[in-house]
């Protein structure tokens, strides 16, 4: 079998508005391999947000099927569904939502508490996380007591804690100024290096051409999509 | 419904909930301000309830149980008569010798039957004056009302046989008489007639209710016990009393007569056959009958009418204090609406949102019923310091207030636990 970690079948995603039915996907489908960085872009209302929430296991398929590394997704019940998300997707929002009433180590704690892995072990694991994103010197700091480009590398490390298939982005530099936000694409960028799975939504097309592909979307469908891998034999 | 919930991670949320509660500290304290009081206000009320009624029980239960206690009553129509012409009359009522004479002979089971003569006198001790009620009664008087002596003896048969000049004076008295010195073997003067003190009786406790019931049967604090036949002795059967101008002349046999049944559950029966000895005996209603069990039933009964409407208070104010906080937990989950989609992006399942809010309202609650307790307990001390009430913390009503509000958290947590789990992960994370 081919190493595919996500793949969609023709997927749809309708909302009921009422009597209006509104197609933010109509049909969509494609593959990705371990080790790829996607970025997603399209004009506004195109349903680059409604893909990203299917990916992300936050919500689920009107029909068509969405595998994720072995498992079908598309059909899981809620709990089920959270497991998911807390074993094998990673995060990393446009305004960070970071919890503020936590410090930095504990709000990148969150996925492990959740899979009630032992407290010193996963609080060992923040830390070094928090280090490798250039935050060991404000672990017990509160999100507001962060600038963004901090607060947004926090997220990151999160994002990592679980050691997840896939990060799924969502226009994570769109609140930071200019400096900020390249170095939280560098950041992606050694991530990817690293071997990280990266699929990130991005208006910015300079995050277009560091990406090794790049998904089109209008309306609802793929307009066009650069370098979809190959079929392994 | 919570599957695979460690204790490990249920004490983890418990820290967070404590955490999350205390970086709001004003907020929480003033959401389970409801809970607080309600808590306290139970314990204390059912304290005071508590120790007023034990109180009132005491005093029926130093009555005896088994006693029946008959007194002479002036009836009130000659009370009108002698207001209107109070020359020299000689009133005549109450309790007489023929009475405890058919007392004895006719009902079965009477076992002591002890006759009390009750006058109003002054008791002099040198220049010390204290207005008091001369008891002529019998030896066995303290063993049967449960009042024993405390000091020196009571009289005997002897003293009562040769109407001897002795006196046992109640505990009240000897402050006021006998400031100095022992009054043991000292004299003190009463209508003129001089009497040896020989013993003291043991204090009781005197309460508001005991002194405005000069009236009934409870003892009145200033007594002084004469054998029964030294009263006949120095006072005859008739007793005369100055009032301005003229004076009134009253002729009781007996003031008192207690009777003691053998048996507890016999009490009610021959108080029946005493009121109807009585009846065909008296032609006016010129005595009552008291019977301290019937009185100690009133009691209890009047204490369970209270604990109801204590219970049904206590219940309000958890009602109320329950939704108060039910109303902040609700406030809480919409506004923490972004955190609860941050943690369900984050692998948080249902059941971990529903724990997280409960968690936290049993917190407040528990809190809130724990300061409840403290309060509850401090505030019968500070009555009993102040007001000198006397107040009883039965042991399990701060447990029983403390559970039922912690049920009170876990009640109306529910709803908001719930509609913050049923929230849709995307909807809550694009919250503002
Ligand atoms: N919860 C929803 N209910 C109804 N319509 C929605 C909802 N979410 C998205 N849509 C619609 O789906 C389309 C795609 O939206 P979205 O994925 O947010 O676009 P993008 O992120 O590319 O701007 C839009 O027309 C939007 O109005
Ligand atoms: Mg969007």
């Amino acid at each position: 079998m081919p190493s595919f970690i996500v793949q969609f079948d023709n997927v749809r995603k309708h909302y009921q508005m009422g009597l209006v039915t509104v197609e933010a996907l109509r049909g969509v489908s494609f593959r990705i391999a371990a080790g790829e960085y996607i970025s997603i872009m399209g004009p506004s209302g195109c349903g680059k947000s409604t893909l990203l929430n299917l990916l992300g296991c936050l919500d689920r398929p009107t029909s068509g099927r969405y595998l994720l590394g072995e498992q079908d997704v598309s059909r899981m019940d809620d709990d089920a569904l959270s497991a998911v998300r807390g074993t094998r997707l990673g995060f990393v929002f446009q305004s960070y939502n970071l919890i503020q009433q936590l410090t930095v180590v504990e709000n990148i704690e969150i996925p492990l508490y959740y899979q009630d892995r032992p407290e010193a072990e996963s609080r060992a694991v923040a830390r070094e996380l928090a280090a490798r994103v250039g935050l060991a010197d404000r672990l017990e700091h509160k999100p507001f007591e962060l600038s963004g480009g901090q607060q947004q590398r926090v997220a990151i490390a999160r994002a990592l804690v679980n050691d997840p298939l896939v990060i799924l982005a969502d226009e994570p530099t769109g609140n930071l100024d200019s400096t900020s936000g390249a170095e939280i694409l560098r950041l992606f960028d050694d991530l990817n290096a690293q071997g990280r799975t990266i699929i990130m939504v991005t208006h910015d097309l300079g995050v277009g051409q560091r990406s090794r592909r790049t998904i089109r979307l209008r309306d609802g469908e793929i307009e066009s999509d650069s370098n979809p891998p190959g079929d392994f034999p | 419904m919570i599957r695979g919930l460690s204790i490990a991670q249920l004490r983890r949320t418990v820290r967070l909930g404590f955490k999350g509660l205390w970086l709001h500290r004003l907020r929480s304290l003033l959401t389970v301000l409801g809970i607080v009081f309600g808590v306290c206000s139970v314990i204390a009320m059912l304290a005071i309830g508590e120790g007023a009624s034990h109180e009132a029980q005491e005093q029926i239960k130093n009555l005896g149980s088994q006693n029946i206690i008959l007194r002479s009553v002036k009836p009130p129509e000659e009370q009108k008569v002698s207001e209107r012409d109070s020359q020299s009359r000689v009133l005549q009522y109450g309790l007489t010798y023929t009475d405890v004479k058919r007392i004895r002979a006719t009902i079965p089971g009477v076992t002591v039957v002890l006759p009390a003569r009750i006058i109003r006198e002054y008791a002099w001790r040198i220049s010390r004056r204290v207005d008091c009620e001369l008891v002529g009664t019998v030896p066995w008087y303290p063993e049967m009302r449960n009042h024993p002596v405390a000091t020196g003896r009571f009289f005997t048969e002897t003293d009562m046989d040769g109407r001897a000049n002795v006196c046992v004076l109640s505990a009240e008295m000897v402050p006021a008489l006998f400031p100095l010195e022992a009054p043991l073997g000292k004299f003190i003067r009463v209508g003129g007639n001089y009497y040896q003190v020989i013993g003291i009786m043991a204090p009781r406790a005197r309460t508001a209710a005991a002194e405005k019931s000069a009236e009934t049967t409870q003892v009145p604090s200033a007594r002084v016990f004469l054998p029964l036949e030294t009263a006949k002795l120095r006072y005859g059967e008739t007793l005369m009393r100055r009032r301005a101008g003229s004076f009134e002349a009253e002729r009781v046999q007996f003031h008192e007569v207690t009777v003691k049944v053998d048996q507890l559950d016999r009490v009610m029966s021959v108080a029946e056959a005493l009121q109807r000895l009585l009846e065909y005996g008296h032609k006016k209603k010129d005595y009552a009958i008291d019977v301290p069990l019937e009185m100690l039933k009133q009691a209890e009964h009047t204490k369970r009418i209270f604990n109801i409407v204590l219970g049904s208070i206590a219940a309000i104010s958890l009602l109320v204090g329950g939704i108060g906080i039910m109303n902040i937990m609700l406030a809480s989950v919409t506004e923490r609406t972004r955190e609860i989609g941050i943690r369900r992006a984050l692998g948080a399942r249902r059941q971990d949102i529903v724990l997280q809010f409960l968690v936290e309202t049993v917190i407040l609650s528990g809190v809130g019923g724990l300061m409840g307790v403290l309060l509850g307990v401090a505030i019968p001390f500070i009555v009993t310091w102040t007001a000198g009430m006397k107040t009883i913390i039965v042991v399990w009503s701060p447990l029983l207030a403390f559970g039922i509000s912690a049920l009170v958290g876990v009640v109306f947590g529910l709803y908001p636990a719930l509609r913050a789990a049923q929230m849709d992960p995307v909807e809550a994370l694009r919250h503002e």
